[in-house]
C-alpha cells in the first residue's frame, strides 16, 4: 500500500494505460506542460509528448467532438474540460452525438472515449465553476458515469473508463484533488456498476458518492455518538448503476438518505430515489431522506458557499429526523 | 484535366444513382411509404460525386440532414440506404436512424448527422485519428453554407489548421438555411473567405460542374495526404426541392429555380460526354436504365424488409448492456 492523492490515483490511470496502449492520448485546454489547470496531467507531457499530451484551443465543442471523430476512426481518447460547467459549451458533441452516434448507426460503429469534468463547488469559485451536473449526463441514454471518492477508485476506475469501448463521462471532484488515500501497490480496474460499502452499520444507509463520501464519514462519526450505526454506500458509478447493493444495504438497514451536491431539485439522488421508491417501497420503515445543495447557483462568498453547498450537519440531521 | 474517361463514366453513374434514387424517395415519401424527414439532394449531385471521386474506400466522410448523395459517393449500398429510408430491420443502422443517420463504417462514412455543424467536429477527430496514425487516410467534411455560422466551424477550422489535420471542408452553398437566403443569414457571399481567418487556402468552385469540384477536391485531398493541413472549398450551387420533401418553398421565385434548372449538374456532363465521344447516346440510355433498375431493386429489397423486432430497440445503445423493455 501507497498513499496516493486523487489526483495522482486519476494521473497514474491514465498514465499507465498510455504506456500501455500507443491508441490512448489526452487532450484538452492546459493539458501540455502547464500540466492541466489543477495539476492532474503534471507530467505526462514530459513523458508522452506533444503527439500524446495535446493542449487544445478553449473550444470546447470540438474538444469533445475531436474525441468523437477520433474514437470512431480507431483511437480511445481522454478529453479534459476545465470544468464541468463547460460542458455546456460541449453539450451537442456529448448528447447528440457522442451517446446517439452507436446506436443511431445500428450498432455499426463504437466509441471509446473518456471525457473528464472537474465538478463541485467548495472552492470559492462561484456559479460558472462551481457545479455539479451528474443529473444532466446520467440522464442520457448512451452514456456511462463515474464518480470516484478516493484515488484508488479514481485509478481504478480510470482504467476501466479507458478500456471501455463506449463514451464514459468521468466526473471529478476538485476540493478531492489533493486528499490523500491509501492506493494498492497493483490496481485493477474496477467494473462499473459496482458500488462499495464504505461503512457497514444496521440503522440507515447513507447512499453518496464523490466529495459527499468523506462527508458521510464524519457524519457517520457523530450519529455513533448518538447510538446510530449508519452504513455508508458509495455509488462509485452513476451508470450503470448497482442497484443490488443498495438493497442489500436497505434490507438490512430500511432506512436510507441520499446525498450529493447537486441542487436538490431534479438532483440524481432523485432518481435512485423514485427507483427505491418502485422496486423496494415495502423494505423501508421511514420516508425517503435527501440532502443537496440549496436551489440556487453557487455563491461566491465564503460563508454564503458554506451555507448553500451541503455538510456533514445536514446529513447528521437528515439521519436524525429518521429516528 | 487529368481524368480518365473510365473515371467520367463512373462519376456519371454516381450521379445518376443519386439522382434517381432521391426522386425515387420523393414519390416513396409522397406515397407514405418512407415516414419521418427526408432532405433530398437532387440538383447538387456533382459536389459529393466530384469530391468523393478523389477518395479511397479508407477516407472518411462526415455528412449532413441532406446526407443521401454524399453516402452513395462514398459507395453506399442503394439496397441497405432504401431499407434504412423503409425503417426496415435490413436497413444501414437497423431501422434506428432513418435517412438523416446513415453510416457504413466499413467505407468511412461516419455519418448523416441531424445536428447542423455536428459534422464539422467530428471530421477533426478523423483527421486527428489519421494524422496520429500516419496512415494517410483524408476526412471530407460536407456541410452547407448557413452551418457556416455555427460555432463549430469556426472551433473545427482552426483547430484542424493549428494542428494541420488532413482534413478537407466542402461547403455546398445551396443559397439558403431553410428559408433563410444566404444574403439574409451571412454578410458575406463566398464562404471561402472565411479561410482567411484560419490561414488555410480557401476556393470557390461552380458545384454544379463536377469536373470544378473533383480538381478542387483533388489538390486540397494532396494537400492533405502531404501533411500540409486543411482546405475550405465552397461548391456554388442549387436543391431542386424544398429543404425537406412538403416545404412549399415560399421563400425563392419560380424564376430563381428555373435558372438554376438551366445549370442541372447531370444534362451537363451527358453533354460532355456526348461531345468528347465518351458514351454514345445509346449507352448513355443504357445507363439509365441500368441505375433505374438498381434503385428499383433497392425499393424491392426494402418493401420485402421485415421491420426490426421491438427487443432490437433495446441494443446498441451501448456495446455491452442491453437496456430493460417493457411488457405490453
Amino acid at each position: 500500500m501507497k498513499k496516493m492523492t486523487y489526483a495522482e490515483g486519476i494521473r497514474e490511470g491514465m498514465s499507465q494505460r498510455m504506456r500501455e496502449n500507443s491508441d490512448v492520448l489526452l487532450f484538452g485546454e492546459d493539458v501540455g506542460k502547464f500540466g492541466g489547470c489543477f495539476g492532474v496531467s503534471a507530467g505526462m507531457w514530459e513523458e508522452f509528448g506533444d503527439m500524446r499530451v495535446r493542449d487544445t484551443p478553449i473550444s470546447e465543442g470540438v474538444i469533445i467532438g475531436a474525441a468523437v471523430g477520433s474514437a470512431a476512426c480507431g483511437l480511445r481518447p481522454i478529453a479534459e474540460l476545465m470544468f464541468v460547467d463547460f460542458l455546456t459549451v460541449g453539450m451537442d458533441q456529448l448528447v447528440n452525438q457522442a451517446a446517439k452516434m452507436r446506436y443511431m448507426f445500428g450498432g455499426k460503429i463504437a466509441l471509446p472515449m473518456v471525457v473528464r469534468l472537474p465538478a463541485g463547488g467548495g472552492i470559492s469559485a462561484a456559479a460558472q465553476h462551481s457545479q455539479s451536473l451528474e443529473s444532466w449526463v446520467t440522464h442520457v441514454p448512451g452514456l456511462k458515469v463515474v464518480y470516484p471518492s478516493n484515488a484508488q477508485d479514481a485509478y481504478g476506475l480510470m482504467l476501466t473508463a479507458i478500456d471501455d469501448d463506449n463514451p464514459v463521462v468521468f466526473l471529478e471532484n476538485k476540493v478531492l484533488y489533493s486528499v490523500k488515500s491509501e492506493v494498492e501497490d497493483k490496481v485493477e480496474p474496477i467494473p462499473f456498476g459496482k458500488a462499495s460499502v464504505t461503512k457497514e452499520g444496521t440503522d440507515v444507509t447513507i447512499i453518496t458518492y464523490g466529495r459527499q463520501v468523506l462527508d458521510s464519514l464524519k457524519a457517520a462519526e457523530a450519529l455513533a455518538k448518538d447510538g446510530i450505526n449508519a452504513e455508508i454506500v458509495d455509488l462509485r458509478s452513476l451508470f450503470p448503476l448497482d442497484k443490488e447493493t443498495i438493497f442489500k444495504s436497505l434490507e438490512k438497514t430500511h432506512k436510507v438518505v441520499l446525498v450529493n451536491e447537486e441542487a436538490k431539485r431534479g438532483a440524481f439522488t432523485g432518481e435512485i430515489a423514485s427507483i427505491i421508491a418502485e422496486e423496494y417501497f415495502y423494505e423501508l420503515d421511514a420516508p425517503i431522506k435527501r440532502v443537496g445543495a440549496l436551489n440556487t447557483p453557487v455563491p461566491f462568498a465564503l460563508n454564503l458557499e458554506n451555507y448553500v453547498l451541503p455538510n456533514n450537519q445536514d446529513i447528521v440531521a437528515a439521519v436524525k429526523s429518521l429516528f | 484535366m487529368n481524368i480518365t474517361n473510365e473515371q467520367i463514366k463512373n462519376m456519371y453513374e454516381t450521379m445518376l444513382k443519386i439522382r434517381k434514387f432521391e426522386s425515387r424517395a420523393k414519390d416513396l415519401f409522397a406515397e407514405g411509404k418512407i415516414p419521418g424527414f427526408v432532405h433530398l439532394y437532387i440538383g447538387e449531385e456533382a459536389v459529393a460525386t466530384g469530391a468523393c471521386a478523389n477518395l479511397n474506400n479508407d477516407d472518411y466522410i462526415t455528412s449532413t440532414h441532406r446526407g443521401h448523395g454524399h453516402i452513395i459517393a462514398k459507395g453506399g449500398n442503394l439496397d441497405n440506404m432504401m431499407a434504412e429510408l423503409f425503417g426496415k430491420e435490413t436497413g444501414y443502422c437497423k431501422g434506428k436512424g432513418g435517412s438523416m443517420h446513415i453510416a457504413d463504417a466499413t467505407k468511412g462514412i461516419l455519418g448523416a448527422n441531424g445536428i447542423v455543424g455536428a459534422g464539422h467536429n467530428i471530421a477533426v477527430g478523423a483527421g486527428l485519428a489519421a494524422q496520429y496514425k500516419k496512415t494517410g487516410q483524408v476526412c471530407v467534411c460536407f456541410f452547407g453554407d448557413a452551418s457556416t455560422n455555427q460555432s463549430t466551424f469556426h472551433e473545427a477550422l482552426n483547430l484542424a489548421s493549428v494542428w494541420k489535420l488532413p482534413v478537407v471542408f466542402v461547403c455546398e452553398n445551396n443559397g439558403y438555411g431553410i428559408s433563410v437566403s444566404q444574403e439574409r443569414h451571412q454578410a458575406i457571399t463566398d464562404v471561402s473567405v472565411r479561410a482567411t481567418a484560419y490561414n488555410i487556402p480557401g476556393i470557390t468552385v461552380d458545384g454544379n460542374d463536377v469536373f470544378a469540384v473533383y480538381e478542387a477536391v483533388g489538390e486540397a485531398v494532396a494537400r492533405a495526404r502531404k501533411g500540409q493541413g486543411p482546405t475550405l472549398i465552397e461548391c456554388k450551387t442549387y436543391r431542386h426541392r424544398g429543404h425537406f420533401e412538403g416545404d412549399m418553398t415560399v421563400y425563392r421565385t419560380k424564376e430563381e429555380l428555373e435558372a438554376w434548372l438551366k445549370k442541372d449538374p447531370i444534362p451537363r456532363i451527358e453533354k460532355y460526354i456526348l461531345e468528347n465521344n465518351i458514351m454514345t447516346e445509346e449507352e448513355i440510355k443504357e445507363e439509365n436504365a441500368k441505375v433505374e433498375n438498381m434503385v428499383k431493386e433497392a425499393e424491392k429489397f426494402a418493401d420485402e424488409s421485415n421491420v426490426p423486432t421491438l427487443e432490437s430497440a433495446l441494443e446498441d445503445v451501448y456495446t455491452d448492456i442491453v437496456e430493460e423493455g417493457r411488457v405490453r
